[in-house]
């Protein structure tokens, strides 16, 4: 093994990987020591004279909160959608402007600007230009061309959501597969062409292949953002209509920034952490692999 | 004026160097809230900083939402990263009485007599002041006097909201773009729920009885609420779930709202033509009632204080005094434009012919304020100050809770009976947590 | 390839419409906020919307009248800079170890490092407060460059691992037969083959600490305020607001955008030997 030719080399990769871990186990650490503490506690910023510990109540209060299984519900879908959306048309777009084509590089940087806004602009960019049913952008659309104008953000609440967090994290995902793309072995690709390979061979037994790794770490990065977005959502519905656009993560947020309850957000953080980590362990079985 | 500003700012240096306190400059860190008067106070905060070199001010604007996360948490884990803070009506009492606000004397020159009793109640706690009131505000009636009058319509000083009804019916034209009413309906306790706290008000309804059990379930909430549902459903615009202020704000300027009730500010931007296509075309009313007039129409100041961990209270008392005082009214008056001015707190102002020339809502405006009483807005007794909020640190969680109830309602997912009862438990929970009842 | 010439120009000319279309398409949301910042308040709510107007500088200089700009666009440069060049200098060295020294741990580690991010960022808000309190961290640059740089850290150990495990073993191995020192191996394989990786992750972890905005608006207040909080005093006042809105968001991202476009081009064009086999 060339790797052991080398002098100490087995504690060089430990020596180089022990700042990253040593600071992250500390960051990691400190707050969910405290957050498990406070999630013991009564702690209401609005009542600091209120104190004690309470034991499993502020577990309970969360879990028993009625938006609390249909918060679950929303999380995943909207994780779902998202990845989903943002792989599949990351894909292909990264696949379309592969070869070079007129303004290729503009194409790409137009592409990629979404992704430079910032979460909070993108929720009202939607909400008031695009989706409005009264003056939204969309609302004139669908007049022109004589259709009744959709009340997005009443009717498809979650959906709505979905586009915009989509619209967020879609250059993302083609940056890095544009990126991935560019270690293509061409000469691989030429001899498939060669052999009368058609388009859907080549991506199947070619391109998929290459970009597994990159797929997965989209899908694993986009997966620990998407779980605990908020911001869109309280800019745009408050978590309305009812509980049609609650997520988890918002849930939280309604504890720690509107009650100011941190005991309960406390708790609350625990199970999303919890939630976090089944995601987490079914994504590893299904992807896991290609991340050797 | 300007020597008398002078001679303040040379006697408070006096008063400074004989207390030892003066340093190179002293640093406020000013918290607040991004709207209109605010962002002017903040242009014109030039004068007071040339009338007292010693003051330096740095200004964190945000808007409400993140302002009012941002200064709770700062002011309840004694972070100290403000010396002067913004806050509303409903935080004042509440943090006053905990002892997290230092209370404010002013000297004779203040007048603080001038404070309308209304303001000055609202934002003290066992009669001592904590804020001091930079601008207030009521509810009241936006019409279209163009709309209601094509249709043959009358609308009274005071309307029933019978008659309110009626009209919208008649105005309400979407054909032409016309929606007979907007109202508030995203939700939010300073959304939706202080808009619909006035109907449930005026229908004979509070938040908690005496026992401090939340009523949602009472006969007049479900009047109210299904009054409310029914009307923006058959006369509202699309999309009404997801309104507010701003959101109405925009349909009304661009012609599209025929009535709207909502915050007296906003007379002054649908009568501005700068940014209002029917500038020329809006009358005003008092905010409609129904059963009862107590509570119709709401209350609220943004207000400046001093968290109690300042070491700078001085200083920032000293810019409290500058900022809220009947010469910043003048100030701004001469500066910017009568009908800019920061109003709803001090009589002074209403008294000013300049002002009442300038703003034809002014005399809407001081009847709605007078109109509101925070400690007496029910018919049946209840035990919480706040006419479109109840003052007790739980009531944000139930407002959103409820708020969002009221969307759902709203938006037709779920029938008004159901939100009410949703929203009867999430209050309940919330009362029981905070240990009201067993 | 065998198709004749003249179906090859028919594809290239549908793929060269089909990709204009799709960047259009997206980029139209941004476009239009564009657009609005050149508009007075009545105009940008105007229905239907206005395309030919007189465009108007005011918000512009309003925005730069109400709030210092340089300052914030400071801080923002400052903090995202320094956090990404610090995580780089931290994840670097442990993505090499994980991706040419695997051990059984490694993925686990992998795991792990990601779900350090697993904490909702609101749940997380009160310990932190509390500790940069007592650490006199708050309202700091300092503060926020610590933060950025941990909540990023795993994302750069992951994007530089995935980058690092592209490049063929086979290249190491031939160097170190030929007797090159670590530092030689560095310089002369890794940080050209890497080169890509590097530039990728630190562009996407630029980009997510200049648009990090809870963090920024709880921690930040009058001295490290970031563009984040720039933009935030101008959403939703109290009145009409989405000219000025887009003045000030177009003034935060400008920077970020700009230095996107150039970077983007470098990264696709210039490392383009990456691909070395």
């Amino acid at each position: 093994m060339a790797e052991h030719t080398r002098a100490g080399s087995r504690s060089l990769p430990r020596l180089l990987m022990s700042p990253a871990v040593i600071t992250l186990f500390l960051w990691m650490i400190v707050p969910l020591v405290m957050t498990l503490y406070f999630s013991v506690m009564r702690y209401n910023l609005m009542q600091p004279e209120q104190t004690g510990f309470v034991g499993f109540e502020n577990y309970s209060y969360f879990l028993t909160d009625p938006d609390f299984w249909p918060s679950i519900w929303n999380t995943l879908i909207l994780l779902g959608s998202v990845v989903l959306i943002t792989v599949g048309f990351g894909l292909a777009i990264a696949l379309l402007i592969n070869d070079p084509f007129p303004g290729q590089g503009l194409v790409r940087i137009l592409l990629i600007s979404p992704f430079f806004v910032m979460p909070a602009v993108n929720a009202l960019l939607w909400k008031h230009m695009m989706m409005n049913p009264v003056y939204g952008v969309l609302a004139q659309v669908w007049t022109f061309l004589g259709l009744k104008p959709i009340d997005w953000l009443t009717d498809y609440p979650l959906f709505s959501i979905i586009i915009m967090v989509s619209w967020q994290w879609l250059p993302f995902a083609c940056l890095i597969f544009m990126t991935a793309l560019q270690s293509m072995d061409r000469e691989q690709l030429e001899a498939a062409g060669m052999d009368g390979a058609t388009y859907f061979q080549k991506l199947w037994y070619l391109y998929l292949p290459h970009m597994a790794r990159s797929i997965s770490v989209v899908v694993m990065i986009e997966v620990i953002f998407l779980l605990s977005i908020f911001a869109e959502i309280y800019t745009t519905t408050s978590g309305g209509p009812g509980n049609a656009s609650t997520n988890l993560a918002f849930l939280i947020f309604k504890q720690a920034r509107l009650s100011f309850d941190i005991g309960v957000a406390s708790a609350g953080a625990l199970l999303a952490v919890i939630l976090a980590n089944i995601v987490a362990f079914f994504l590893i079985r299904m992807i896991g692999k290609n991340l050797d | 004026m300007k020597l008398n500003r002078m001679l303040a700012a040379i006697a408070g240096s006096i008063v400074l160097c004989a207390t030892a306190t003066t340093q190179a400059a002293t640093e406020l860190v000013i918290a607040t809230v991004n709207n209109g008067h605010m962002i002017e106070m903040q242009k014109l905060s030039k004068h007071f900083e040339q009338a007292n070199p010693d003051i330096k001010l740095k200004w964190v604007t945000l808007e409400e939402g993140v302002l009012r996360q941002r200064v709770t948490t700062d002011i309840a884990t004694k972070g100290g990263q403000f010396d002067i803070m913004t806050i509303g009506m409903y935080e004042t009492p509440i943090w006053g009485k905990k002892g997290w606000l230092k209370e404010l004397k002013f000297d004779d020159s203040y007048k603080v007599d001038d404070l309308l009793p209304a303001m000055r109640d609202g934002l003290s706690a066992d009669s001592k002041l904590y804020a001091a009131p930079f601008y207030g505000e009521s509810s009241m009636l936006m019409y279209r006097a163009d709309l209601v009058k094509e249709s043959g319509m009358e609308m009274p000083n005071n309307p029933t909201w019978e008659h309110v009804a009626q009209v919208a019916a008649k105005i309400h034209n979407p054909d032409k773009g016309v929606y007979g009413i907007c109202l508030r309906g995203k939700p939010g306790w300073g959304d939706n729920m202080a808009f619909l706290s006035t109907l449930v008000n005026t229908y004979g309804g509070q938040w908690f009885n005496m026992e401090w059990k939340p009523q949602l379930e009472s006969q007049p909430w479900k009047d109210a609420i299904s009054f409310y549902v029914d009307l923006l459903t058959k006369y509202g615009p699309p999309g009404s779930a997801n309104n507010s202020f701003n959101e109405i704000l925009a349909l009304y300027n661009e012609g599209k709202c025929g009535m709207w009730v909502d915050a007296t500010i906003a007379a002054s931007f649908i009568s501005d033509p700068k940014q209002s296509k029917v500038a020329d075309k809006v009358a005003f009313a008092q905010a409609p009632t129904a059963k009862t007039p107590k509570g119709a129409n709401w209350l609220w100041a943004w207000a400046l204080a001093i968290p109690e961990s300042s070491a700078k209270a001085a200083e920032a008392q000293k810019f409290i005094q500058w900022a809220t005082s009947q010469d910043y009214v003048n100030l701004v008056g001469k500066e910017v434009g009568w009908g800019n001015v920061p109003t709803g707190t001090r009589q002074s102002t209403y008294d000013n012919p300049d002002f009442k020339a300038a703003a034809k809502f002014a005399d809407a405006e001081l009847a709605a304020i007078k109109s509101a009483n925070p400690a007496d807005s029910t018919l049946e007794k209840s035990p919480y100050t706040g006419v479109q909020f109840a003052a007790i640190p739980e009531f944000q969680a139930i407002g959103v809770a409820v708020g969002q109830q009221m969307s759902s309602a709203l938006a037709g997912k779920t029938t008004v009976e159901e939100s009410l009862k949703t929203g009867q438990e999430a209050a309940d929970r919330e009362m029981r947590k905070a240990g009201y009842y067993k | 390839m065998q198709s004749s010439p003249n179906t090859n120009t028919t594809r290239l000319l549908i793929r060269t419409l089909v990709a204009w279309a799709v960047a259009l398409l997206l980029f139209f949301p941004l476009l239009f906020l564009a657009v609005t910042a050149f508009k007075t308040e009545g105009q940008a709510i105007a229905v239907p919307s206005l395309w030919v107007f007189t465009p108007t500088l005011e918000n512009f200089y309003e925005v730069q009248a109400r709030s210092d700009y340089l300052t914030y666009a400071w801080n923002s440069i400052v903090t995202s800079v320094v956090s990404t060049l610090l995580g780089l200098l931290i994840a670097a060295p442990a993505a090499y170890s994980m991706a040419f020294s695997p051990t059984k741990r490694t993925k686990d580690i992998l795991m792990w490092m990601l779900s350090t991010k697993m904490m909702p960022a609101v749940g997380a808000l009160a310990p932190i407060y509390v500790l940069y309190q007592y650490a006199s961290l708050l309202d700091t640059k300092f503060g926020l460059i610590i933060l950025f740089t941990m909540s990023n850290l795993p994302i750069m150990v992951w994007m530089l691992y995935s980058h690092l495990k592209d490049i063929p073993h086979e290249i190491l191995e031939a160097a170190r037969m030929d007797g090159a020192s670590l530092w030689d191996e560095f310089r002369h394989v890794l940080l050209p083959l890497g080169m890509g990786g590097l530039a990728s992750t630190g562009l996407l972890c630029l980009v997510l600490a200049w648009n990090e905005a809870f963090w920024a608006l709880s921690l930040g207040a009058a001295k490290a305020g970031t563009l984040a909080t720039l933009v935030a005093s101008y959403s939703s006042p109290e009145g009409l607001f989405w000219a000025k809105l887009s003045a000030a968001s177009l003034m935060a991202i400008a920077p970020i955008i700009v230095f996107g476009w150039f970077s983007q081009k470098q990264l696709v064009q210039g490392l383009t030997f990456g691909a070395v086999k």
